[in-house]
């Protein structure tokens, strides 16, 4: 496993919870990077589950909704789940105008999503 | 845009390089927030000048370091006026496939218009569709007649 420069990743059980390195998630080279890991601990690292605990994030662009969309299948075709928790409240909107909090599994915080994996 | 009692002008023109366009976002909302302008204003104008800059460089110019983009921002007491500028080939938004259709929800792209649209007061391109113009009221203001 190679190490990671935008995501901190601890184990929860059978569930890997990520946190996000950068508060703002805008910057393009930045979200390839953070694109990268993420689709490396289900590709590489084999991990099933994915928790993204986005507590720290106070700000990210279509181009990072982009990589979650795009990380959502790669979990589904390997069988796993994915949910995403501690999203503040202006952030829940850019989710819930572009409707994509349709298409994730958003919880409350990170007790209630492992719960229920 | 016909609005008089701009209180400020900035015009920056800047190369179609990733990342290019952070200083100018920065100066921007560094002035909002020296105007107190509310936090979600804030967070507004950020996501919009986020997704008209980089579709600039990245649709409109291609990442062609030949091509600038040209940025003109207006400030008044109430209100924001930003004019943003490539030298691409332009594009209809009216054809970007809508983001929402539950057909399209797992598209990874498409989203950067609907946000513009969402979060800012006003959005218009010319019919070329190399030139956007958005404009943001602050919240709570009541505009002169």
């Amino acid at each position: 496993m190679a190490g990671h420069r935008r995501v901190q990743v601890s184990e929860g059980g059978d569930v890997t919870v990520v946190r996000f390195v950068d508060r703002k998630i805008l910057d393009e080279s930045n979200i390839q990077e953070l694109g990268q890991e993420l689709f490396q601990l289900i590709e590489e690292d084999h991990r099933k589950n994915l928790l993204l605990n986005f507590s720290s994030v106070e700000f990210l662009s279509s181009a990072a909704l982009g990589k979650l969309i795009t990380l959502d299948k790669k979990v589904k075709a390997h069988r796993g789940k994915l949910k995403l928790s501690n999203i503040r409240p202006e952030i829940y909107e850019v989710f819930a105008i572009t409707k994509l909090n349709k298409l994730f599994d958003i919880k409350d915080d990170e007790a209630d999503a492992l719960a229920v994996f | 845009m016909s609005h008089s009692g701009w209180s400020w002008t900035f015009e920056r023109v800047i190369p179609s390089k990733a990342g290019a366009h952070r200083p100018v976002v920065e100066e921007i909302l560094d002035r909002l927030e020296q105007e107190q302008w509310p936090a979600h204003d804030i967070f507004s104008v950020r996501m919009a000048l986020e997704e008209a800059l980089c579709n600039a460089i990245k649709h409109g110019n291609r990442l062609d370091h030949r091509k600038k983009v040209a940025i003109v921002c207006k400030m008044a007491t109430s209100r924001l006026w930003i004019k943003v500028t490539d030298e691409g080939c332009g594009f209809c938004p009216e054809r970007v496939p809508d983001p929402c259709d539950p057909a399209n929800l797992e598209r990874p792209s498409g989203r950067g218009i609907m946000l513009m649209r969402c979060y800012m007061t006003r959005v218009e391109y010319n019919e070329a569709g190399n030139v956007v113009e958005m404009e943001k009221e602050r919240a709570g203001s009541v505009e002169p007649v």
